[in-house]
Parts: C-alpha cells; structure tokens; sequence
C-alpha cells in the first residue's frame, strides 16, 4: 500500500500544470501532502522560544519529567503528562510550565501559568504531532530558574487509514 | 601450514558452535506488548478480541475515564436532545420513553432489525429518524451530524457492559447471510475481502496500525484520526476506500446487513459504546 | 445546541487535600493549515485560553495553541484549603467565551 492511498494527491492535467509540478515550490501547493517548508518549526526555532517563553537561555536538567507515549497511536491526539518535583509553597514553587514543538508547522504548544495553591506541579494534555519529533518541556520556577526535559515522540502513518 | 589451516577452521567451528549456542533474546513486538497488558482480559472471549486489546495504552485510557473521553460532549449534548421538545407534535423523546437509561437499556442489541414495513433491515439511525419524523413530526437528522452521532452513542451506551447479543434467525436470517457474504467478497483494486484483514491478519501490523479482528462492539466511535464520532457505517466507507472500492451510502442495504453480521461476529463482547480507537 | 464541556471535580475534600481536576472543551481546534476542497486555506479557530479560577482567586491558566488536539483536555491538580467554587473559563479567537462552575465541599 504507497502513500497516495491515504493523501489526496491532485495531477494537473495539462502540459502547463505538468511544468508547474516541477518547479520550485509548486510541488507543495498541488500536492496536498504536507511537505517541509521553511515555516515549519525547527529545532533552534523551539529552543528560541523556549528562551524567549523562560526568560532566560539557561536551564538546568532533573526536576520535569515529560510523560509521552514511545509511539504515537495517531498524530492528532498524544496525550502528554508534565510533573516537576516541587513542594509547591508560597517559597517554592513552579511558576510556568512551557511546551515546545521541533518540527510541528508551528513550535508553540501550550503554556502554563500554575500559583502555590495548585499543590502538585503536574498538567496533562493532549496534542497534535505532524511527525517523529521531540517534544520540550520546561518549568519556571518562582525563583526564576529554568528545568527542561525532552521526548522523542515516533509518528507513522497507519496502513488502514490511520 | 597444514597445522595454521586446521588450527583456523577448529577456531572457526568453536566460534560457531558458541554463536549457535548463546540464546538469542527476541524483543517483544508491539502487538505482543499491548496484548500482554492484564487490563484487557475483560475485553477477550474465547478466540473473539475487541478492537480496545488493540489500542496503545494511552488511548485505552481515553476510553476508561468518561472525563477524558471526547465523545461524551456528544453524548451531553445527546441527553440534552433528549428531554427537548421539538417538531409539530409538541414532544420530546422524554415524553414517551421517560427515563434514558431505563427505556434504552438492551437497545443496542435490537438494531439492525427486520423492518416489515420497508421489507429489509433497518439500523438504529432509520429508526431514530422515524420516531423524529412520524412521531415527533420533527425534522429528521442526518446520519454523521452531531445530534445523530449523539443519540446513537446516548442509546447504545446505555447497553455498555452488556454482551452483545444479536437476533439472526426469522426474517433476518436471509440479510444477515448477505453480509456474511459480503463480508469474504473480495472488491476493489487490491482485491481484497474484510476477512483478508481481520480474519487473516488481525494482530498483524498494516504499516504501524495494529490490525484489529474488526468487531463493532463500540459504535460509535471516537476516533482519534476524526477527532469526532463516527458512525460505523462511516468506517465501513473508509475501508472500502483502502482497498480502491467504490464505497456504499450510509444506511445502504449493503452496509446495514453487513453491520448485522458483524454484530453476530462479536457476540459475547461486551458493549463500549462510545469506544475510543485511532 | 452546542456541546458543552466536562469538569470532574470531587464533590467533598479534607482541608489541605491535593485534588485533580479533568476538564474537556468541545472544541475542532482548528489549525489553520488544513485546505479546503478548492485548495483555500481553512482559517485558524481554536480555544486559546483557559482560566481557573476558585472563589475568585486565580487557580491556572493555560495559552493554548493550534498544536493542542481538538476537544482540549486539560487535567491539573489544587491544595484545597476552604469549600467554594471553581470558576471555569474557556475564550476563542473570537473573543467569545463558554464559562461552567464546578462547587466542592471541604471539610
């Protein structure tokens, strides 16, 4: 079973359209698979926001533990689970929790603002995945200092429309 | 330099023998990691698998908590309907069947039945529409709208945990043959019958999908590829497409014998509507 | 008729308890890249975010993106210290907001 069974991909007809698929770019636009532009998230663009989201390009690792599945059933909907060590006092506590996509046509996820009375530092949420990726994770602690964590999530395509 | 040669070949004897001899440690496979999980025992009878024992273990969660489960917004908005009069004659569902839970309980066993008006089988969303336009005098809804999936899944949830137990016999009988038969045709371009798939190679992998033995014990669905309910019929289109065959309608004859047969095909599951897949 | 959202909250918790709370948004979450059948664009249409609020006081808010799935699910956790009321507030990006309420008693 090819690729084409499960995307949409339409042939120009004429001599014209059939030059137009050669050129440069026109490719992405007539087939409907996406394919990787320059707009798609990078790598440097996560860390990048990243940066911009935490305030700060240092970080330290320990503390967050980003919880994903090895394989992603599907793209669409990946559930994820963000936990930071943390007692979660009006001292000590984690002030944002910021997620980060490498290869997503955007790397903005979500972004949470948690306070002390939340009493575990810990979100689950569900979300979309364009491809075999990582995923960042990093928390803002009140004192300003910053935790990462990353993930390699593997997005396939299905045999039988998935 | 006799001496070297045999020296070399005992060498390389000795090397195979101990290569031949180490045990080699196979990982388990995918499909054998999710079907060692203990929480799908109560999803397994006899030879007969539901579609959950195929899931990864983040979308059985899905399915396990009715918080995290999408498709109850769509089973709210269902109850909602319920209670809400609409159409000429000024009623409600509620103001003739009352309680949801009471008056659907078993329902979802009961469809596709034999209709003796129409003279062929009829599903459950010909019925609901019956009862919206003959009795209601209201508008009827469309198969995959959000009111219909609904409703479906409103109804046949309440028949959840319960064994799928479907009348083949009477006037039923030559419909449910006809799916039966339906169901081992092969058709398309790649010539294939549902049971090349879920009789021959359910367990096997298609690309990375999990191929399941295709029992419909949890229509509808939430499927995490819509990112909404669908009908089963919906899913019948889907795969006829895979296979490069031209799909039938929704509520075709073809479709609502074949859904038949393959509620026979599940008896002894238990119901999960609405169940989560991918 | 719109669908609406999901909260579980528990009904009743000791003071200084950890509780968990789930919350699902009906919601297609539009992305902005998929095309339509002429090939046009679809716009972009999501919930962008997700303020709690207990008694008033601000509990978590949450900037969501178009890599959020549809139908958000939200789950996170809150030191009950007093009974009241969670205060649920999803917005657009139109700006429309759907609010839902969820009370707890804590002894």
């Amino acid at each position: 079973m090819s690729k084409s069974i499960d995307t949409k991909i339409e042939y120009p007809v004429d001599r014209r359209g059939a030059l137009k698929l050669f050129g440069f770019g026109a490719a992405a636009a007539t087939a409907g698979v996406l394919m990787p532009s320059d707009a798609d998230a990078t790598p440097e663009s996560a860390k990048k926001l990243i940066e911009k989201l935490s305030g700060t390009a240092s970080y330290k690792s320990g503390k967050v533990t980003l919880k994903m599945p090895d394989i992603a059933e599907n793209g669409a909907t990946v559930p994820l689970t963000v936990h930071v060590d943390s007692p979660m006092t009006e001292k000590d506590y984690v002030k944002f929790i910021h997620l980060a996509s490498e290869k997503n046509p955007n790397a903005e996820v979500a972004s949470f603002h948690l306070t002390p009375s939340s009493g575990r530092a810990e979100v689950s949420t569900r979300m979309r995945l364009s491809k075999t990726q990582n995923v960042i994770a990093v928390a803002v602690m009140n004192d300003g200092s910053v935790f990462r964590a990353a993930r390699q999530v593997k997005v396939t395509i299905g045999g039988c429309g998935g | 330099m006799k001496y070297r040669t045999l020296y070399i070949c005992t060498a390389l004897l000795g090397f195979g023998l101990v290569v031949s001899c180490t045990p080699i440690v196979e990982e388990m496979t995918e499909v054998e990691k999710r079907a060692a999980d203990p929480r799908n025992k109560a999803y397994m009878v006899g030879d007969k698998a539901s579609g959950y024992v195929y899931m990864t273990s983040q979308t059985r969660d899905m399915q396990d908590d009715d918080i995290a489960n999408p498709a109850f917004t769509w089973v709210d908005l269902a109850e909602e309907k319920w209670s809400k009069v609409e159409g000429k004659a000024g009623k409600s569902c509620a103001s003739c069947h009352q309680d949801v839970n009471k008056a659907m309980k078993g329902v979802a066993n009961k469809y596709p039945q034999y209709d003796p008006e129409s003279k062929k089988l009829i599903a459950l969303q010909v019925k609901i529409n019956r009862e919206r336009t003959k009795r209601m005098g209201a508008k009827p809804w469309k198969w995959e709208s959000d009111q219909m999936l609904g409703m479906a899944a409103l109804v046949k949830l309440q028949s959840r945990g319960m064994p799928v137990n479907v009348k083949i016999d009477g006037p039923a009988k030559p419909f449910f043959e006809k799916g039966k038969e339906f169901y081992n045709q092969r058709r398309g371009l790649l010539d294939m019958a549902c049971a090349n798939c879920h009789v021959d190679n359910a367990g096997n992998m298609a690309r990375s999908n999990v191929l399941s033995q295709g029992m419909i014990n949890g229509f509808p669905v939430y499927r995490l590829k819509w990112q909404k309910p669908g009908s089963v019929h919906r899913r019948f289109i889907g795969c006829n497409k895979q296979v490069r065959a031209t799909p039938y309608k929704r509520g075709s004859e073809e479709y609502t014998n074949l859904e038949l047969f393959l509620m026979w095909r599940a008896s002894g599951l238990n119901w999960e509507t609405p169940a989560v897949r991918n | 008729m719109a669908r609406k959202p999901r909260v579980k909250v528990p009904s009743s918790a000791k003071k200084g308890d950890v509780i968990q709370i789930k919350t699902l948004a009906p919601h297609k979450m539009e992305t902005g890249q998929r095309k339509n059948k002429k090939g046009k664009k679809i716009p972009r249409f999501i919930i962008n975010k997700l303020e709690v609020t207990f008694n008033g006081k601000p509990l978590v808010t949450a900037d969501l993106h178009p890599a959020i799935s549809a139908n958000p699910y939200f789950a996170f956790f809150n030191r009950v210290t007093e009974s009241g009321s969670f205060k649920f507030v999803w917005t657009d990006d139109k700006g429309k907001s759907i609010t839902t309420s969820k009370s707890i008693k804590v002894a």
